[in-house]
């Protein structure tokens, strides 16, 4: 595996799934929706009783999680489409984390492409398994196996019914040739057991009562605790530094300086204070004396990159796409509305902190990582620890909150070369003031879009140029070739039909770390997209539903623009299902007090169509969020109570950036520290989320992810409503409505 | 200097720096790591223990104060689960994540033990300190009222 060269997300799990189709055999998981199985399946499979399905024999039933529980259950989700094919009690299976091995499981937890991804392979593994178990039972029968069935952790034959429970048959089964997992035979749909109705999450229980296992609660005979003390300012370094009084702390055991980066993750390196708890490393921390190099970005502020984004915007950016006459269509067009959009740096905020735990030994190293991408902290540890990966075990932990963030392997290097420094076992603690000044955040974005109406009052044009610290610019190799990857998102696919569209794009210049936050660029693309298009049905003096469903037009499946091979369009009749649902459901046109509004926002993203009708009272004294009545298309919901619940999350998640805080840079360094000034939701604000789901037999796609960008518009379109200003820049704040 | 003081009906004794917080004696010293650390500043309520029965925020909270002083911990509630609000919690799905979900069900359990039957501002005057990140909000909110039909959360 090749962790250096990390491009953007999407690319990234793309060559992934490549990269381990290559290295593979069976059903590799891939980590996105779109992906093809079959691809994976060229070599022979892997037998899923040494993979995915364990059976002893007293009959106890243990199924493989290969993918990281960050709280979007995927621990109950992934097990269930097994479960389903496997045909097993569910409520006797017993649920276990893979150990790292690329050559069986995936290489990562994102894109919100778990279950998408894992619907066909786990099914198939499932199905292939169970065969295994029937072709066991006939065989000791004496009987073909088409006349064998199974069911509960059985396998039946005959009248009088005789039957062998798996575990009596697993080890048998197990020896069989292993089928083709082409042709295996899976259930449909209308024999589903499990598979579309509403579980409870297995890891409710232990995390209700402090069992749980996070990454911050490995806790290893003879451990030490360290913090690092890092330069504030972007790519600063140390200059120099006295641990003098640090090693004065009582509890302090070492004070060691750790390198930037290294190869495999973008560290800032710094000062790590080494103690016998996490507190007295915090107080060793407060009494080092460190003398910062600053270095370059030092002049670098919110203000400075604003003037940047305003600059830029005022000449022509880099074509992205163009089709038709954009600029010709504006100049002609009997209405035209054009707007400019700003969205901050934002922060992931795990409620756990970053942290991770290594133990490294002669010739063998020992972590425990809540990580997204087990196989990068795998790869990043060994070339600390200069072994070979595979005698590198990481244990994945549950995950205090991901949201991207834990992609990233920066807490894993700095912990191995702690360990590696001091030759202990060794935890690296973040704080919540590292956390929030050393994230990899959501770029801060610029934009400016226009559309026209035709006199026949269809979109004449559609144009949106944007500027951005982008994501690509920082992780390619040569991104300032290509800053604008990504950067739209499915924003370049305009559902609204029009014949002249034009995308432009220009980089903004900054230091900050950016990376994939929930649901990437796909927020600032569905804020604006959905903002511009609720100011031209205002413009239009249309109703915002029946103007968009007006645009949309004919059923019709658009390509996505520049989506690649296995992205599948946009399906307009399912994006219009959803306004719809979520209209009808809120009691869209129903009038509402003086000072209250209704918005509605729809947008396509992670392969889902997600729309959100938010409802607010709102003045210049306060918003007041009322409720958010949410519409979702993610395909068929494989545990409908668990897509209901990340559309919640999505939904709180979303506000806090909408309404919230900014994340800003002064003198080269982010100034909030802590939930003081970068607040998160909370209970007394938190809306009603109200979740409804579209009943689909399509395939599984994404949901951890795409209610994330329609909420701001929605927002922000029903204070429009309610109070005939609109906002374009997030946060929004009661006082920009005086 | 050693501190002395009742954690989960048992006695204790620790001999550690008089200004470390609860919080890190708890999970450092005693290796007892369901009160979780968020902020470090009382802003998250991650950290939610009781103390003699009122929620308190362990992050700052001096080992020396607690000193005779009753504190419970998640770990306490129950020994198995069973107390009604974790019932409660698991019966509604409440963690996602999970990681806060410690310091709100302390908060719940100190809320319903004055106000067995809160009504949503309560919950909301309660419940506030207690950043959940996965906006679990709706679900913790259902799942005290439901807790709070139960006779035995009283």
């Amino acid at each position: 595996m090749e962790p250096i060269s990390l491009l953007d997300r999407r690319a990234f799990l793309k060559t992934s799934s490549a990269g381990a189709a290559a290295l593979l055999i069976g059903f590799h998981l891939p980590a996105r929706a779109g992906s093809d199985p079959a691809q994976a399946q060229e070599k022979p499979p892997v037998n899923p009783f040494n993979a995915w399905v364990r059976v002893t024999p007293d009959n106890h039933v243990t199924l493989i999680l290969g993918k990281s529980e960050m709280g979007q259950s995927v621990m109950t989700s992934l097990p269930m489409i097994l479960a389903e094919e496997l045909c097993v009690d569910w409520k006797q299976v017993k649920i276990e984390q893979a150990p790292t091995d690329p050559k069986i499981y995936d290489l990562g937890t994102g894109g919100s492409g778990s279950v998408a991804g894992s619907w066909l392979p786990l099914r198939q593994a499932g199905a292939a398994a169970r065969e295994m178990l029937i072709a066991a039972a006939a065989k000791k029968w004496e009987v073909t196996a088409d006349t064998c069935k199974a069911q509960n952790g059985y396998v039946l034959h005959g009248h009088p019914e005789r039957s062998f429970r798996y575990g009596e048959l697993v080890g048998d089964a197990s020896q069989l040739p292993i089928p083709n997992f082409k042709e295996v035979p899976l259930k449909n749909a209308s024999e589903f057991t499990l598979v579309g109705h509403d579980v409870h999450r297995v890891d409710a229980a232990a995390k209700s009562d402090g069992t749980a296992k996070f990454g911050i609660d490995a806790r290893v005979p003879g451990m030490l605790y360290a913090v690092v003390a890092r330069c504030p300012v972007f790519n600063g370094k140390v200059a120099s530094f006295d641990a003098t009084k640090a090693k004065a702390v009582p509890g302090v055991r070492n004070v060691v300086q750790i390198e930037t980066s290294g190869r495999g993750a973008s560290t800032t390196g710094g000062v790590a204070v080494v103690a016998e708890n996490s507190w007295a490393a915090m107080e060793g921390r407060r009494a080092l004396q460190v003398k910062w190099d600053d270095g370059a970005a030092a002049s670098e502020s919110t203000e400075r990159l604003r003037k940047q984004f305003i600059e830029n915007a005022s000449k022509p950016g880099k074509v992205v796409r163009n089709e038709g006459d954009a600029d010709a269509a504006l100049a002609a067009a009997s209405k035209k509305v054009e707007a400019a959009y700003e969205l901050p740096f934002a922060a992931h905020v795990c409620m756990e902190p970053m942290n991770c735990t290594v133990h490294i030994q002669d010739d063998r190293v020992e972590a425990w990582v809540p990580t997204q991408g087990p196989q990068w902290a795998q790869s990043v540890i060994a070339e600390i620890a200069k072994l070979p990966p595979e005698k590198v075990t990481v244990r994945t932990t549950m995950l205090g909150g991901g949201f991207g963030r834990r992609y990233q392997a920066d807490f894993v290097m700095e912990a191995a070369q702690v360990a590696k420094a001091t030759g202990k076992p060794v935890m690296v603690l973040w704080t919540r003031e590292d956390d929030m000044q050393h994230d990899f955040y959501r770029p801060a974005s610029y934009h400016k879009l226009q559309g026209a109406l035709d006199s026949d009052g269809k979109l004449a044009a559609w144009k949106h140029f944007q500027t951005s610290t982008s994501i690509a610019a920082m992780w390619r190799p040569n991104g300032a070739e290509k800053p604008e990857q990504g950067e739209f998102g499915t924003g370049l696919t305009v559902p609204y039909a029009t014949s002249n569209v034009r995308f432009e794009y220009t980089l903004a210049q900054s230091s900050a770390p950016r990376a994939w936050w929930r649901s990437v660029e796909h927020s600032s693309s569905g804020f604006v997209m959905e903002s511009l298009i609720d100011e031209l049905a205002h413009a239009a003096g249309k109703d915002p539903l029946a103007f968009r469903l007006q645009l949309i037009g004919d059923a019709r499946k658009i390509p996505q623009f520049d989506g690649g091979p296995n992205a599948p369009p946009l399906d307009t009749a399912r994006l219009k299902g959803v306004l719809q649902l979520a209209a009808e459901k809120s009691a869209w046109g129903k009038p509402l007090p003086k000072g209250e509004g209704r918005g509605i926002a729809g947008f396509f993203s992670f392969d889902s169509y997600v729309a959100a009708v938010a409802e607010v009272a709102a003045s210049s004294k306060e918003i007041k969020v009322k409720r958010f009545v949410c519409a979702v298309d993610c395909g068929r919901p494989v545990n409908p109570n668990g897509v209901r619940a990340q559309v919640e999350s999505a939904a709180i998640y979303a506000l806090t950036a909408t309404v919230k805080d900014a994340i800003t840079v002064e003198h080269g360094q982010v100034v909030q520290t802590n939930f003081n000034d970068y607040d998160m939701i909370r209970m007394n604000e938190a809306p009603p989320v109200e979740v409804h789901l579209v009943l689909s037999d399509e395939k599984p796609t994404g949901i951890g992810e795409p209610t994330v960008p329609v909420i701001a518009p929605a927002l922000c379109n029903a204070i429009f409503a309610a109070t005939g200003k609109r906002l374009r820049r997030l946060p929004i704040r009661a006082e920009d409505l005086a | 200097m050693a501190i002395t003081f009742i954690l989960n009906g048992q006695s204790k004794t620790v001999e550690v720096d008089p200004q470390m917080p609860l919080l890190w004696v708890l999970r450092d010293t005693l290796n007892m790591t369901g009160t979780k650390f968020g902020c470090g500043m009382a802003l998250c309520g991650a950290c939610t223990v009781h103390i003699n029965g009122e929620a308190s925020r362990s992050c700052i909270t001096p080992i020396s104060s607690v000193a005779g002083k009753k504190i419970m911990t998640i770990e306490g509630l129950s020994a198995n689960g069973s107390h009604p609000v974790q019932k409660a919690w698991i019966e509604e799905d409440v963690p996602q994540c999970g990681y806060c979900q410690s310091g709100q069900i302390m908060s719940a359990v100190a809320l319903l033990a004055k106000k067995p039957n809160p009504t949503d501002a309560d919950i909301d005057d309660a419940m506030s300190g207690n950043i959940c990140r996965c906006g679990t909000y709706q679900r913790i909110r259902k799942a005290i009222h439901r807790a709070a039909s139960q006779p035995a959360a009283k």
